[in-house]
């Protein structure tokens, strides 16, 4: 909270970027459009197509089969299937970046925008027959379990010092860790939720500490760091339903008789239970979409500033370039920071507005 | 083309945004140089009011890639 | 639309990872963390409870050695103003008695001695009356030798005899 009187100018300087960068996006899909005739030409000739920022934006923030660490050297990843025939397995270094199919045991496979499909043939048609379910370990699928592996080790050893250290003043790391704690227990747990804070506490440290470490894993630039596992829909949506399911089964009987029985007129219902029931599903899938575009829309302003100097082709934008770069990476430092607490302050808050015991 | 005006109808929404937040950012501030000591309590509400502001900010965007592709 | 289509495959991960994480934390590191720090929130507050506590016990003694020393230095004052006046009322008493002493002494001596002038006065009445006696006797043999003599003494001492 010390930080958040920065919250309002900041706020309002990353809306104008984003929107100064939105009008950009419009200029870049008249560039795609256009690219795309000249894709059909270049292909049969030359391999070496210009540089296409939008293709290399989607590449970083999307997923992959490959861990990049830099140049063309890349980490091949296990691929797993699980097709309707049975589960397959093997290393994506087969389809070698992209260009060649494999034939597995069930189904012939292949890269298609970055995402393993069943192709037929060798014009890679997508082969709509075959249920393919992909459970590759991607690169989000590693970065996340370096992200959990880290927060162990972080926490387990913060607690064993707990342990070690009983009754005494924090060292070290712990006082690194027990303002953080501290602070979501008085400033987002008591407050939103009131006294039944204590059994939704582990709920908010791990969602608090997950989402803070990924953002912050996300700004690495280089090889362990740098994938964008908050600004990927499928985390959010994990996150979002475990919200959805918390709140619902924790509701108790205000909540569901704000819900199904309001203060209305009874002809009223109807509309009543449509519109709250939207409620409900809307405010996890808010919280979804705002910790996905916020991070995903940090990494797309990094990457596009870079691009900057690929697009321009000269080396002395890169001044201008780099100097944006480290000032948008100073505001996603804090981004960081206010998008785990905000959507732990939420979650609190929905919490509390479940568990709340009020009357009318 | 569809694209194009689907990213120009985010921007338009960013703008909105940006004017929401600003607007809770600014009253928050006058709040709190009226009544310093509830600082703390003002400071809460406006980061969830403009996280809710921003929300609706970032269905703009979502609509924007959804439109770009 | 692919960026916004969540990848189910991460899904399953995610959801996976994100369950064992919170699963691992709060068995493992929330609960003593927590417990932790409750534990030192509650030992400082029991702190400073009980030094407030023994606060208040050291200002109540306080007060009341200052109560004790009042009251024995009342005690000390009375007491000794006490022994004063028994001091005084011996004192007194002795003198009284002295007194008493003194003059039943006196009288004993007076009563004394007038026992003894009483006595020494019926002696020497009782020596007057003999030698008055003896020295009538020898007048009287004197006197006393014719019969006239005798008559008129009688009579005179009849005349002169007061009783």
């Amino acid at each position: 909270m010390y930080l958040s009187h920065i919250l309002n100018s900041k706020k309002i300087a990353l809306s104008v970027i984003l929107g100064v960068f939105l009008t950009f996006c419009t200029c870049k899909t008249f560039a795609i459009q256009h690219e795309e005739a000249h894709e059909a030409a270049a292909e049969a000739g030359h391999e070496k197509a210009e540089f296409d920022p939008s293709e290399t934006i989607l590449e970083h923030i999307g997923d992959s089969h490959y861990f990049h660490i830099g140049g063309h050297v890349a980490f091949a990843l296990p691929v797993i299937l699980y097709t309707d025939k049975g589960l397959e397995t093997f290393s994506s270094s087969v389809f070698e970046h992209g260009h060649a199919a494999y034939q597995g045991k069930y189904y012939k496979y292949a890269l298609v925008k970055d995402k393993v499909k069943a192709v037929t043939g060798e014009d890679k048609q997508i082969d709509q027959t075959a249920s393919v379910y992909d459970f590759s370990i991607t690169r989000n699928v590693i970065s996340l379990w370096m992200s959990v592996l880290m927060l162990l080790v972080i926490f387990l050893s913060v607690a064993s010092s707990y342990k070690k250290r009983t009754g005494k003043a924090p060292k070290g790391f712990q006082s690194v860790i027990e303002p953080d704690i501290l602070f979501i227990r008085d400033d987002v747990a008591m407050p939103n939720i009131g006294y039944k804070y204590a059994r939704f506490m582990p709920l908010l440290l791990t969602m608090f500490f997950f989402i803070l470490i990924n953002n912050l894993i996300g700004m690495v630039p280089f090889f362990p760091g740098g994938s964008n596992l908050t600004g990927n829909i499928a985390v959010t949506f994990v996150l979002a339903v475990v919200v959805l399911i918390v709140v619902n089964v924790n509701g108790n009987k205000y909540y569901w008789k704000h819900i199904f029985a309001p203060d209305v007129p009874f002809w009223l219902y109807p509309i009543m239970w449509i519109v709250e029931l939207a409620g409900i599903i809307s405010k996890p899938f808010a919280l979804m979409v705002r910790l996905f575009a916020n991070i995903m829309a940090g990494h797309v302003i990094v990457i596009a500033l870079i691009s900057l100097i690929f697009i321009f082709k000269t080396l002395a934008i890169a001044p201008v370039s780099i100097a944006f770069t480290l000032f948008i990476d100073v505001l996603e430092l804090l981004v960081a920071f206010l998008q785990a607490f905000i959507f732990t302050m939420l979650t609190a808050l929905f919490i509390g507005s479940a568990v709340e015991e009020h009357h009318h | 083309m569809f694209g194009s005006i689907a990213a120009l109808g985010a921007g338009l929404a960013v703008i909105g945004a940006g004017i929401g937040i600003g607007q809770i950012g600014g009253k928050a501030m006058e709040g709190i140089s009226r009544q310093p000591e509830a600082a703390g309590k003002i400071q809460t509400a406006m980061i969830i009011a403009a996280a809710l502001v921003e929300g609706v900010a970032l269905f703009g965007v979502i609509v924007a890639l959804l439109g770009n592709k | 639309m692919e960026l916004v289509t969540p990848d189910w495959g991460l899904v399953a991960w995610t959801t996976l990872a994100f369950l064992l994480l919170l699963f691992l934390l709060a068995k493992f590191a929330w609960k003593p963390i927590m417990g932790a720090i409750d534990d030192r929130e509650r030992f400082i507050e029991d702190a400073l409870l009980k030094a407030e506590a023994a606060k208040e016990e050291m200002s109540r003694l306080t007060n009341e050695n200052e109560v004790l020393l009042k009251q024995a230095r009342a005690e000390r004052d009375l007491i000794l103003s006490e022994a004063k006046k028994i001091k005084e009322q011996i004192i007194a008493d002795a003198k009284e008695a002295a007194h008493k002493e003194g003059a039943r002494q006196i009288e004993l001596a007076r009563v004394e001695i007038n026992n003894q002038k009483a006595i020494a006065m019926a002696d020497v009445k009782n020596q007057v009356a003999t030698l008055s006696i003896q020295v009538a006797e020898k007048i009287l043999q004197n006197q006393l030798k014719d019969q006239q003599k005798q008559d008129e003494l009688v009579a005179q001492l009849l005349k002169e005899v007061k009783l």
